[in-house]
């Protein structure tokens, strides 16, 4: 069978669930057990409630060895496995497989060791991202990447995203900044990858595992790399017109040789959505707004706030702010941050997309998504990792309205293809899961997913971990009816062209 | 597909369908690294050129056979650089080569080791099918990271037909500090300075000088000079200086009769335990001269938390690298006949076991 379809069990469900109930309780307490539905439902989805399936069973170990003894009864009684964090992903790749097991890592949660001096952090995967901050804020030291959710995300659900945030051009993405990872394969064996010291012999298994979501091992121990802290920061608010120039701004900073530590664009639709809820001040009659913010020591932040400056007034600003206090560049940076949330606030629901495209195609996706707010007959609201090119458009629809997911569903789609068309990719920090699994058809060809299989079948040969998320099959794709575009190619004739 | 790229395709069939081993090489500068040297040549050169660079993008996209020095020439012009200063041990050394090998110089602690810098890489496999993975942006998470597992590779999974690469905007200043100091003192410092934000690119220590390079803007190099101290050294002798440690020709490397060890240990590694003659990485990296057995230094490595390699010297008794633990070799044994079923690439060149 091929690892990434779904389980076929040969004995009845009933039976598989008992003999899993009976094996598990001989490895763990009853205190890290859930099988009752009513426990369980609330691991029945993760940050894409749009996709939702109860599990089996739930189980919480609160050790290591006890992960290893959860994975070799699955491996015994063939149980897929769907390992999950702080569940806050948004591609529902910790959606739960029927007949499985979710394995919550969220028990390990200790940091068990944080070196100042070597400037690391040994993190059980359960450990929320902000928390290792704080741990290293005595020292003058912080994690970088800081994905959004990162008050409630773990460190192992980073990994397993290979998650980025908004400072990712300046301090890269988890893969970065991830020095070592320990863990077991499906059959119980542990697997060190990495370490403390940065160079190690053989293939780079770090750079697989990391971003593998949970179909490669399970990871039960991270070791990080810590920063330290830039003296200050300093952000620019900056006004345009026309999104288009906003667009060729963020390239001209890029061109200037400078590398900002966030780069964030918003578009008009956003600005008017967040205003009214955070008070951020910004300039309502502008198209689109840059943040730009810089960091480092206080003379460097000077130099390079005034190139900023310069670069975004010739490229055509209509209006410039420099944050003046460490307040006033969280206000400028809350409007930003609290784009999702005021989605929600302004529309029953929303579907963010994830796509990422060369920067200089920015205004032509912007173009394309006005003309498919037509199409749909829905909103879109944009806000964007501008500095590399990371699109996190906005659908807004009601569910409750007939055929409105649908619609949603077709234009996010549309989008993605696009992002592949246009040569960049459908997900740029968030993950295929199982949102984007048909996406994936479109960006690569058959060989490429039997390469990614083969990678599957070299760490889980049956096919147990997270199956039927990441990689989609021959199947899945004829069925999703999407065939795979590059070079440019769009992939639809009704897709406009310009 | 390219004519450069069909030749290498059809050898590489051949090769399979003969299951006969292929040893894919770029210039040639870096024979030495790795275990033996296995199969008939597949020269890469031919497959070569810049396919794509946009400055503004910060990405370059080139054929494997194109030379490091072209693609440095061509960033140079618009003030950009690969930031993981892959070393050249000869005039040849190719962007497939530096990829396969997935070597850094001495920015590699402080910028991002090559693998940080790969956005994106072709693939040839055994069957002769071209492989897109990654791309030509910064953030990508759609499907496996192919394309990092590729850089340092050795070529043991296919050829590596086209790579992209992010690029940085070179600093706009760079000053170089010497420090007579002990190497014990040496590491105190730069572990004191690599846990404050200073705009540290290089550190290394030889024989009782400190070498330390400050790359930034500079306001921010003013800042740091007053606080480190140090005497500076004059800017063109400096960036030889470091271009003489990148690429090996600095003295140390040339002198001395004994095997050459590159261990990779936790920067924080004791001193005294690992010795060291030559310390990059803020204490990351050691090189050292020994005959002592290859087993009693792979010993201590282990136990600091690292591993030793046997650069030079020694190759026809000792194996270069350090062993892989059980399981590691296992899923590398498992990937290798996954994608090279026939074992023609690179046979034995990342280990004898495959």
């Amino acid at each position: 069978m091929s690892p990434g379809e779904t389980h076929a069990p040969s004995t009845p469900s009933g039976d598989r669930r008992s003999g899993l109930e009976r094996a598990l309780t001989s490895v763990l307490p009853s205190s890290c057990l859930l099988f009752d539905a009513e426990q369980t439902t609330p691991f029945e989805c993760d940050g894409l409630s749009a996709f939702r399936q109860k599990p089996f069973a739930v189980a919480l170990p609160e050790t290591a060895a006890q992960v290893r003894e959860v994975l070799r009864v699955c491996l015994a009684l063939q149980i897929p496995v769907v390992a999950r964090g702080a569940g806050t992903g948004l591609s529902g790749g910790a959606m739960p497989c029927a007949d499985g097991l979710v394995l919550s890592l969220a028990k390990l949660n200790r940091i068990l060791d944080l070196d100042p001096i070597a400037c690391t952090a040994r993190v059980e995967p359960g450990v929320r991202n902000l928390a290792v901050s704080e741990a290293a804020a005595p020292f003058g030291l912080y994690y970088a990447p800081d994905p959004s959710s990162q008050i409630a995300c773990s460190i192992g659900g980073n990994v397993a995203e290979n998650s980025g945030g908004v400072h990712c051009l300046k301090y890269g993405l988890t893969v970065h900044n991830v020095l070592g990872l320990r863990g077991y394969t499906i059959e119980g064996e542990e697997v060190v990858l990495g370490g403390g010291a940065l160079d190690t012999p053989g293939l780079d298994l770090l750079a697989l595992a990391i971003g593998s979501e949970g179909l490669l091992m399970v990871v039960t121990e991270v070791t990080l790399k810590l920063i330290p802290r830039p003296n200050v920061a300093q952000v620019v608010m900056a006004s345009f017109d026309d999104v288009i120039k906003a667009g060729d701004a963020v390239a001209a900073i890029i061109a200037a040789g400078i590398i900002p530590a966030g780069l964030e664009m918003m578009d008009r639709k956003a600005t008017v959505a967040v205003e009214p809820f955070v008070r951020a001040g910004y300039d309502l009659d502008a198209e689109a707004i840059l943040l730009a913010e810089s960091d480092g020591t206080a003379g460097e932040v000077a130099d390079e706030i005034a190139e900023i400056e310069r670069v975004l007034k010739a490229a055509g600003s209509t209006g410039c702010v420099v944050s003046q206090s460490e307040a006033e560049r969280m206000r400028f940076w809350s409007g930003r941050k609290n784009a999702f949330p005021a989605a929600g606030r302004i529309s029953p629901d929303y579907y963010c997309m994830d796509g990422t495209i060369p920067r200089k195609h920015l205004g032509r996706m912007l173009r394309a998504i006005e003309e498919m707010e037509e199409k749909y007959t829905l909103r879109c609201m944009n806000v964007f990792h501008a500095g590399d090119g990371n699109l996190h458009p906005l659908i807004l629809f009601d569910a409750h309205r007939e055929g409105e997911w649908d619609r949603a569903d077709r234009f996010g789609a549309d989008i993605l293809a696009l992002c592949v068309a246009l040569g960049g990719t459908i997900t740029g920090e968030h993950g295929v899961g199982i949102e984007k699994i048909g996406s994936m058809c479109v960006q690569f060809t058959p060989g490429e997913r039997e390469a990614f299989f083969a990678v599957k079948r070299a760490f889980d040969a049956d096919g147990l971990l997270n199956p039927g998320k990441a990689i989609p099959t021959l199947h899945r794709c004829a069925e999703f009816g999407r065939m795979h575009v590059h070079d440019g190619q769009l992939p639809f004739a009704d897709l406009p062209r310009f | 597909m390219e004519t450069s790229l069909i030749e290498l395709r059809e050898r590489i069939l051949a090769a399979n369908a003969a299951q006969t081993p292929l040893r894919l090489r770029g210039g040639g500068t870096k024979d030495f690294y790795g275990e033996a040297l296995a199969g008939e040549m597949l020269d890469a050169r031919g497959h070569a050129g810049i396919i794509d660079y946009e400055p503004s993008e910060l990405v370059i996209t080139a054929r494997c056979g194109t030379p490091l020095a072209e693609i440095e020439d061509a960033l140079a012009q618009h003030g950009q650089f690969l930031p993981f200063e892959p070393p050249a041990f000869g005039a040849g050394t190719t962007i497939g080569g530096a990829i396969g090998a997935g070597l850094s110089g001495p920015r590699r602690a402080y910028a991002g080791a090559a693998r940080d810098f790969v956005l994106g890489a072709h693939l040839v496999d055994a069957q002769g099918e071209l492989l897109r993975f990654g791309g030509q942006v910064m953030k990508n998470v759609a499907g496996f990271d192919v394309s990092r597992l590729l850089c340092s590779s050795l070529g043991v999974l296919g050829l590596i037909a086209q790579v992209s690469l992010k690029v940085l905007p070179c600093a706009r200043e760079e000053i170089t500090l010497r420090f007579d100091v002990g190497v014990t003192d040496a590491l105190v410092m730069f572990h004191r300075w690599r846990a404050q934000p200073l705009p540290v690119s290089a550190t290394c220590w030889h024989d009782g000088i400190a070498t330390v390079r400050l790359s930034g803007s500079p306001s921010a190099l003013r800042a740091a000079c007053a606080t480190l101290g140090g005497a500076a050294v004059n800017d063109a002798g400096a960036q030889a200086w470091w271009r003489g440690l990148r690429n090996q020709t600095h003295e140390f490397f040339g002198s001395g009769d004994k095997p050459l060890w590159r261990l990779s240990l936790p920067a924080t590694a004791s001193i005294d335990q690992s010795g060291g003659e030559l310390i990059e990485w803020s204490g990351a990296l050691r090189w050292l001269r020994g005959d002592a057995p290859a087993h009693e230094i792979r010993a201590v490595a282990e136990k600091l938390g690292g591993t030793a390699m046997r650069w030079r010297g020694n190759g026809d008794t000792t194996p270069m690298f350090h062993p892989l633990a059980p399981v590691n070799l296992e899923l590398h044994r498992r990937l290798k006949r996954q994608f090279d079923p026939h074992g023609i690439f690179n046979r034995g060149r990342m280990s004898a076991e495959f």
